[in-house]
C-alpha cells in the first residue's frame, strides 16, 4: 500500500499542533472581550424608557439634588426610583400638555406604575446595600458616572465582579469626603479651600498639608478615619451571603 | 471528535443560564405576575400602621398641641438639627422657595406658581407648627412631603426656615462679633 501522506505532512502536523494553542488562546480572548463588551454588560448603552427622562435637564439644568427624587439612597439598602407623585409635584403644573409626559399623567390618573426600565441590576446572588456605600464615602459619580450629563441614563460601568473588587481592594483610590458625596463635579486633586471642616481635621490629624490635596493623601486618611476595614471588604461572604 | 465537540459545548452552555442571576425572589419594585396590578410592592392595607411608624406624639408627628398649631419645637433645636435642616431645605425646598426663601427658586422661574416669601409678614408671624403642617399636608400648589421627609427632618427644616427669616431681618448688632467685623469692613 502506498504512503497516504507525503513526508512534508509531518511539518504541517507540527505547525497545526503548535498553532492550536494560539487558536485556543485567541478564542478565549475573544470570548473574554465579548463578555466584557457593552453588548453583554450594557455599560455605556443608554436605555430606552417609557418617558425619555433627562437627568441632564433636571440635574444640570434645573439644579435638583439627587435626593429630591432618590430619597432612600442614604438610608435604604435599595436606592430606588421615585413614585409618580414625585414627578407630579412639579409636572401637575409644568408641561401639563406635553405628549412626552402622558405616561406619567396616565399613571397618576389610573394609579398604575410607570414601567421604568432598570439600569443598574446586580445578580441576585450578590448582596448589595446602597446606604453603606454612601455613608462610607463612595460618591454618586464614582459608580454612576456623570449622570448630570446623561440625557438618557446608561450604566457607566460593567458592574462585573472585578469592577466591584477594584474598589473593595483599594478603597483609598476612590473614596471621598462624606460631605461631597452628592457633588457631581468632585475630582481630586482638590483645593484645600474646597474641603469641609471635618475633612480638614481628618487630614491635619493624618499630617497631610499639601494643597491641592491628592487622592493618594486624601484616600488613606479617609479610609482610616471612616473605619473602613479593607481586609474585610475582600471577604467572599461580604457580598455572597 | 464528536464527543470532544459535545464536551466543549457543555463547558460553554452553563454560562447561558441566568437562573442564579435572576432568582424567583422579588427585588424591590420588580414586576410581578402574581398580583393583578403587576406590582410586587403592595400598597399599605387601609387602617394599618407600618412597623416603626406609630407615633403617639401629636406635637412631633402632627405639629399640633391640643389640636392647635404648635408654637414650640418638640425637641431641642441644636446646631446639629439646624445643619440637618439646612441640608434638607437645600434638597426639598430650595427648588421652589429659593435658597434664601424669597419664593424665587428655579422651578418657579420655570413657571410653577410662586410660593409666598418666608419673609412676608404673614409667614414671619406663623408659628413653627404651621410650617410643619404645610410640609406634612401640602398647601395650595405645593404637594405634601409627608412620605419624603421624616417628621424629625421636617422640624429641622422648620428650624432652618426660622433662621432664614431671622437672617433677612437682622440688625448689624445681631451678628456675632467676628462676622460683624467682616460686615463692617465690607460696608466701609
Amino acid at each position: 500500500m502506498a504512503q497516504i501522506f507525503h513526508p512534508s505532512a509531518n511539518l504541517v502536523a507540527k505547525a497545526t499542533i503548535f498553532g492550536a494553542a494560539f487558536i485556543a488562546a485567541g478564542a478565549l480572548w475573544i470570548g473574554d472581550r465579548v463578555h466584557r463588551s457593552p453588548y453583554i454588560t450594557q455599560a455605556q448603552v443608554a436605555r430606552e424608557q417609557p418617558v425619555p427622562f433627562s437627568h441632564k435637564h433636571h440635574v444640570k439644568g434645573i439644579g435638583l439634588d439627587c435626593r429630591y427624587c432618590h430619597g432612600s439612597v442614604e438610608e435604604g439598602a435599595f436606592a430606588g426610583i421615585p413614585p409618580t407623585k414625585t414627578c407630579m409635584t412639579c409636572h401637575s403644573q409644568l408641561f401639563t400638555d406635553a405628549p412626552m409626559l402622558e405616561p406619567v399623567r396616565e399613571s397618576w390618573r389610573t394609579n398604575k406604575s410607570v414601567e421604568w426600565v432598570r439600569v443598574h441590576d446586580l445578580p441576585d446572588f450578590a448582596y448589595f446595600n446602597h446606604s453603606i456605600h454612601v455613608a462610607q464615602g463612595v460618591g454618586c459619580s464614582t459608580c454612576h458616572g456623570a449622570v448630570d450629563e446623561m440625557p438618557l441614563v446608561w450604566r457607566e460601568h460593567s458592574l462585573n465582579m472585578d469592577w466591584c473588587l477594584a474598589c473593595h481592594r483599594e478603597p483609598e483610590r476612590f473614596i471621598r469626603p462624606r460631605e461631597s458625596i452628592f457633588d457631581m463635579d468632585w475630582e481630586t486633586p482638590i483645593a484645600w479651600s474646597a474641603l469641609d471642616g471635618d475633612t480638614r481635621s481628618i487630614l491635619q490629624a493624618a499630617g497631610v498639608e499639601s494643597d491641592p490635596v491628592l487622592q493618594a493623601d486624601l484616600g488613606p486618611a479617609l479610609v482610616e478615619a471612616y473605619g473602613i476595614v479593607t481586609a474585610q471588604l475582600e471577604n467572599c461572604s461580604m457580598c455572597h451571603r | 471528535m464528536r464527543a470532544f465537540l459535545l464536551f466543549l459545548l457543555l463547558c460553554v452552555a452553563p454560562a447561558c443560564r441566568q437562573d442564579m442571576h435572576d432568582q424567583p425572589k422579588v427585588e424591590p419594585f420588580e414586576a410581578s405576575d402574581f398580583f393583578a396590578d403587576g406590582r410586587s410592592a403592595r400598597p399599605q392595607v387601609e387602617g394599618t400602621i407600618a412597623r416603626g411608624e406609630l407615633s403617639l406624639d401629636e406635637h412631633l408627628a402632627a405639629g399640633r398641641v391640643d389640636g392647635e398649631l404648635a408654637t414650640t419645637f418638640p425637641f431641642e433645636v441644636t446646631a446639629e438639627v439646624m445643619e440637618r435642616g439646612r441640608g434638607r431645605y437645600a434638597i426639598f425646598c430650595a427648588p421652589c422657595h429659593g435658597s434664601v426663601g424669597h419664593g424665587d427658586g428655579m422651578i418657579v422661574q420655570r413657571g410653577l406658581r410662586a410660593p409666598t416669601s418666608f419673609h412676608s409678614e404673614r409667614l414671619r408671624e406663623s408659628p413653627p407648627g404651621y410650617f410643619f403642617d404645610v410640609i406634612t399636608n401640602g398647601f395650595g400648589a405645593m404637594f405634601d412631603y409627608a412620605d419624603r421627609i421624616t417628621p424629625r427632618d421636617r422640624w429641622a427644616i422648620v428650624s432652618f426656615v426660622r433662621a432664614l427669616q431671622l437672617s433677612q431681618n437682622a440688625e448689624l448688632a445681631d451678628a456675632a462679633p467676628e462676622a460683624r467685623r467682616v460686615l463692617e469692613e465690607e460696608g466701609s
